[in-house]
Order: C-alpha cells, then sequence, then structure tokens
C-alpha cells in the first residue's frame, strides 16, 4: 500500500513505544495544545539550562491523547531537541515545519532531522500534517515560554493553558 | 429539469433501483487513492450531487442568471420566478407554506438568524417582547447537539444574561428526558433540539418535547440538518416552531439553507441580518422592513442555488422519502451488525434501528480514528474521523473522537461489507487484532 510511505515502520515503533512520555520534573514550562479539528491534546514540559553563555534544553517529556502520527511525532522531537541548544534544536523545528509543508516536494536534510525525515510521507496527506506539528509547536511554546521566565530552576512556574489556533 | 425516470410512488416502501440512481452520481464513477473506487460514507457531512441537480444550477446561470427581486429585465422576472419557485417548492418538500421558508446560507445561519433575532428582540419593540430573553431566562439545549445548535445558545446566553440548561444523553446514546419537568419550567424561553443526531442517529421525541415547552410557553427550535434529508419531515406533525436544515446535505448545492418558522412568530420576530432586499423604506434616521420572509433574506438572494435545491427536492420525492428511509435503515441495520460483530469495536448511541437514522459512529481499541479513517481512504473508503462537531456529546462518552460512516441514496450493501473488511485490514495494520 503506498500508505506504507506515511505509516513508516521508525513511525509505528515511535506510537507503540513513546519516548519521554510521562510529565517529569523539574521543568520550567508546560503548555497544553490541542487540536481544534480532532480534539487531540498534548501536555508538554520543557526544562532548560545554560550551555556555556546559551540556553539549551536540558529535559522534554510529555503526555498527550492522539493518533500514531501526533504521538510517533511528539517522541521523535523530544529526542531530535533534547541537548541541543535552543538555537540548534529551533533550526530543527524550522526544518520540520518545511518538510511537513512541503506536500511531498522537499529534500529533507537528514543530518539535521535525524529520525524525523520519516514524516516526510505523512507531508504527502494535508489533513494529517497538523497530527504531526501538534508536538513541535507545543515544545516550541514551552520553550519560549521557559526562556521568558527564569532559565532553569526548575520550579515550572510557567505553566500555560493554550490551544492551538491555527 | 427532469425527474429520473426510475421512479417509485412515494407512499410504497418500494426498494431503490441503485443502479439507476448510481448512474446519476458522476462522482461515483470516479477512482481514489491506489485505483480503488469511491465508496463515499460521508454524506453526514456532505452529500454528493445527482447530475439532475448540477443541470438545474447549470440551466440557471447558462440560461437565466440576474438578481432575482430586482433589475427592470426579463432575466430578472425569470430570476425571480426561480427563487421564489424554488420556495413554493422547498415549502412542499416539508409541508409549509411558502411565505414560512426563509432561505439562508446554511443551517448554522438559520439557526444563528433565531438566536440573533431573540437578542434583538429586546430593542425591537413590543411585537417581539416574547423573543426577548434577559437574567433569569433560561435556554434549553441538549448534550447531543451539533456546534450549529449549541454554541449559538450558548452565546445567546452570554448576551443577554439568561442561563443555559441541557439535557444529558443515556449511556446508549439517547436524550436523558428523565429530568424534563425539572428542565422546562416557566423561566424556559427556548428549547433547541437536535431532529437527529449526526453522530449516534438517535432521534429525540421533538414533538413530546415540544408539547411539554409549549405547555410552559417556550419556544421550541428543531435542528433537522440530519433528518431532512433522510426520512419524511412534514412540519404539520413536528411539533416544533422552527426547524432548519441544509441544501448541501440532501443533494441540493452548498451555499443555501432553509430556516422554516411558524408564520406568526416569523411575523412578530426581529430581522438577523440587515440590508438590501429586506427592507420597506429607508431613511437616513432609520428603516423599516418586509414581511417574512423577505424581512430575513438580506442581499441578493441566491437563486442558482435555490433552483439546485429545488431540484434536489424533486429528485428525493420522485425517489419517495419513504423509500429513501427505508434504504437508509437497511443499511444501518446491516452496519450495525457488521460493524458490532468485530471485536474491539464499539458502537456509540443505539444498536438497534428503532429511533435512530444512519449515522454510525465508532471506536477501534487501540487505534485512534485518524488512523483507521486513514487506511479506510487508502481503500477507496470516504468516512469522518474526528468529534463531528458534537464535542460534548464525545465528552460525555468519555472519548475524544470516533470513525463515522453515514449513508444516503446511493449507498450499497457491498459498500458495508468493504467497511467492515477495510476496520479489519486497520486492526490489522495496527497490530490490534
Amino acid at each position: 500500500m503506498e500508505i506504507e510511505s506515511m505509516y513508516r515502520e521508525i513511525i509505528l515503533d515511535h506510537y507503540r513505544n513513546p519516548h519521554n512520555k510521562g510529565l517529569r520534573e523539574p521543568f520550567d514550562a508546560e503548555v497544553h495544545h490541542v487540536n481544534p479539528l480532532c480534539g487531540d491534546e498534548v501536555t508538554l514540559r520543557v526544562a532548560v539550562k545554560d550551555a556555556g553563555g546559551e540556553p539549551a534544553v536540558a529535559d522534554v517529556s510529555f503526555d498527550a491523547l492522539g493518533c500514531s502520527i501526533s504521538q510517533a511525532s511528539a517522541s521523535v522531537m523530544t529526542e531530535a531537541v533534547t541537548g541541543k541548544t535552543v538555537r540548534e534544536a529551533m533550526e530543527i523545528s524550522a526544518a520540520f515545519l518545511g518538510l511537513m509543508q512541503s506536500r511531498g516536494n522537499a529534500e529533507p536534510d537528514e543530518d539535521l532531522l535525524g529520525d524525523a525525515v520519516a514524516f516526510e510521507g505523512v507531508s504527502k496527506y494535508p489533513a494529517r500534517v497538523k497530527c504531526a506539528l501538534l508536538g513541535w509547536m507545543a515544545w516550541k511554546d514551552a520553550t519560549a515560554r521557559a526562556l521568558e521566565g527564569q532559565v532553569g530552576d526548575g520550579t515550572g512556574q510557567q505553566v500555560a493553558d493554550t490551544r492551538e489556533q491555527t | 429539469m427532469t425527474a429520473p425516470s426510475h421512479v417509485s410512488t412515494p407512499q410504497a416502501a418500494v426498494p431503490l433501483d441503485l443502479e439507476a440512481v448510481r448512474a446519476d452520481f458522476p462522482i461515483l464513477g470516479r477512482a481514489v487513492r491506489g485505483g480503488n473506487p469511491l465508496i463515499y460514507l460521508d454524506s453526514g457531512a456532505t452529500s454528493q450531487k445527482p447530475r439532475q441537480v448540477l443541470d438545474a444550477e447549470r440551466d440557471f446561470y447558462t440560461m437565466h442568471n440576474s438578481a432575482a427581486h430586482r433589475g427592470a429585465h426579463l432575466l430578472g422576472e425569470e430570476a425571480t420566478d426561480a427563487y421564489e419557485g424554488a420556495r413554493q417548492r422547498v415549502a412542499a418538500f416539508i409541508g409549509a407554506d411558502p411565505g414560512e421558508v426563509v432561505f439562508t446560507k446554511s443551517a448554522t445561519e438559520a439557526l444563528n438568524l433565531v438566536a440573533y433575532a431573540m437578542s434583538n428582540a429586546a430593542t425591537a419593540g413590543p411585537e417581539a417582547a416574547r423573543f426577548a430573553v434577559g437574567p433569569g431566562d433560561e435556554v434549553l439545549v441538549t448534550e447531543m447537539e451539533h456546534h450549529a445548535n449549541l454554541v449559538p445558545w450558548q452565546q445567546l446566553c452570554q448576551r443577554t444574561g439568561a442561563t443555559l440548561r441541557w439535557f444529558g444523553v443515556t449511556p446508549d446514546g439517547r436524550l436523558d428526558l428523565s429530568r424534563a419537568d425539572e428542565l422546562i419550567t416557566g423561566r424556559t424561553k427556548v428549547v433547541a433540539v437536535t431532529h437527529q443526531s449526526n453522530v449516534t442517529g438517535a432521534v429525540p421525541p421533538v414533538a413530546e418535547i415540544a408539547a411539554m415547552a409549549h405547555a410552559r410557553g417556550a419556544l421550541v427550535v428543531a435542528d433537522g440538518a440530519q433528518s431532512v434529508p433522510h426520512r419524511p419531515v412534514d412540519v404539520g406533525t413536528l411539533g416544533a416552531d422552527f426547524l432548519a436544515f441544509s441544501s448541501h446535505k440532501m443533494l441540493g448545492p452548498s451555499g443555501i439553507g432553509v430556516l422554516w418558522g411558524r408564520r406568526e412568530l416569523l411575523e412578530a420576530m426581529p430581522p438577523f441580518i440587515t440590508g438590501g432586499s429586506m427592507i420597506e423604506v429607508v431613511r437616513m434616521e432609520g428603516s423599516t422592513f418586509l414581511p417574512p420572509p423577505e424581512r430575513f433574506e438580506a442581499g441578493v438572494p441566491p437563486a442558482a442555488q435555490a433552483v439546485g435545491l429545488s431540484a434536489a427536492c424533486d429528485y428525493l420525492d420522485a425517489l419517495g422519502m419513504q423509500n429513501v428511509a427505508a434504504h437508509e435503515e437497511a443499511l444501518t441495520a446491516h452496519a450495525l451488525d457488521a460493524l458490532g460483530a468485530i471485536d474491539g469495536v464499539r458502537i456509540l448511541g443505539p444498536l438497534t434501528t428503532e429511533d435512530r437514522g444512519g449515522a454510525v459512529s465508532f471506536t477501534v481499541a487501540d487505534v485512534h480514528p485518524h488512523d483507521v479513517g486513514q487506511i479506510l481512504d487508502e481503500l477507496g473508503i470516504a468516512v469522518r474521523a474526528d468529534h463531528h462537531c458534537a464535542w460534548p456529546l464525545h465528552r460525555a462518552f468519555g472519548i475524544q473522537a470516533t470513525t463515522r460512516a453515514t449513508f444516503y441514496v446511493y449507498n450499497t450493501h457491498d459498500e458495508v461489507e468493504a467497511l467492515a473488511e477495510a476496520v479489519r485490514q486497520a486492526q490489522r495494520f495496527f497490530g490490534a487484532a
């Protein structure tokens, strides 16, 4: 089936055994995002740290209700950004957004995206792109909120309940 | 336009000639993903259109197009006749008087029309007083409403200070009327209820609810978006004071809907959308308005869409609404059996066709509805997979989303079998069976 270009084995693996699922402490910001089309939701926490004068992603954990694509994408995202500087992680996030908007016509940078290139097939199904982006957008929002607050104090004082508006 | 030749009389429960019906719907001949033939099970969202409807709309644009109720020319007269003829046709379809049929943009707009007229009533003079709501008044809805018959009433309460109350649902997806005496009181100004759930197919007893509401002086608004396309509906026995429905769900074009209302109510009701076509006299200081239905039809009328809707009424009446209902009941019974026999499938709502229409929503254990929908799509089967604009109902069932199959005049028993087989395939694909 053509559909196997979307449901790549690596995606199904992450769906069945998601990484970093289950909310953890310490964290600097927590957000709650909802896909208003289908009601899928994700709660996500980010902890940031200082890495030689530059903010970096110390930890990402999430809890979510959703389809295989949204679950697997959130799992892959946590692996892709953790340990990177925020600047590097935002580059990866931007590259993933570009891939998702490509309608299957991108030449993804595998070195930058890692396992996230497996989602290339999803970009051919516009109705599923929001699923794939749910976790990434939550991470971006949480990280921005963490940086607005006191970086790396781990108190989780930046808790937001926001809804994806797009 | 001509009615289909493969017709049966409206009264007899005669099987539809499916081959002939399907031949009227060009889209059913196209291939979709993977070269599979289209199996369209999403008519609850929007129906496909027969060539008779497409031809009628095209004929209007080709030969008669102009602005109805304007224009000092022949085409203007023809457009006006076509538009008003469509009003008569739609009125006949639901057993109404043409003067009680208001054309709107959609069923959603029709429901908003009533809700906004009620808040406008506060400043519309003594005639409109019976529509006015305020603090202490109550607006009663149900937990099974489509967002289109819920959010406008929430907003009405927000604008006026009235209180929103609602009927809950029973575990089998029917309206829980056990607290009716408590909920329908002298404070209740309006009861808004679906005439058929777009998720569970449940058909609430609208006439019974209306009798209770009328005894307390409340108005009753029925959402007929899922009933009028699928079974005979006669406003004479409906019980409700208003009925909203959409053209695009009943083989007609999109862009036009209908609000039926009792004449004496429409006559006393202030307008919602204002502008051209709905005025009597306009001065800089203020304006007066035409009687209904024109009072509620500001702007150049959607004549081509009305003509298409009229052709859809012709098409459905030629098939016979009793026959349409019987066909869908058989498909629904088949689907309830075939899906119900699959381990891990949970069907929302009634498990028999008693007081139940043809929306079959279900969950598949360990496979998200999006993923079920994706596998079905790959096999050429079009369904909806989300909360179907009825989020509170899904919440009441403790689930996020469902996969929904809906049936219409062109669907076959083979398609129901294909649906059940595809659900099994989705289970195998995701390792859930």
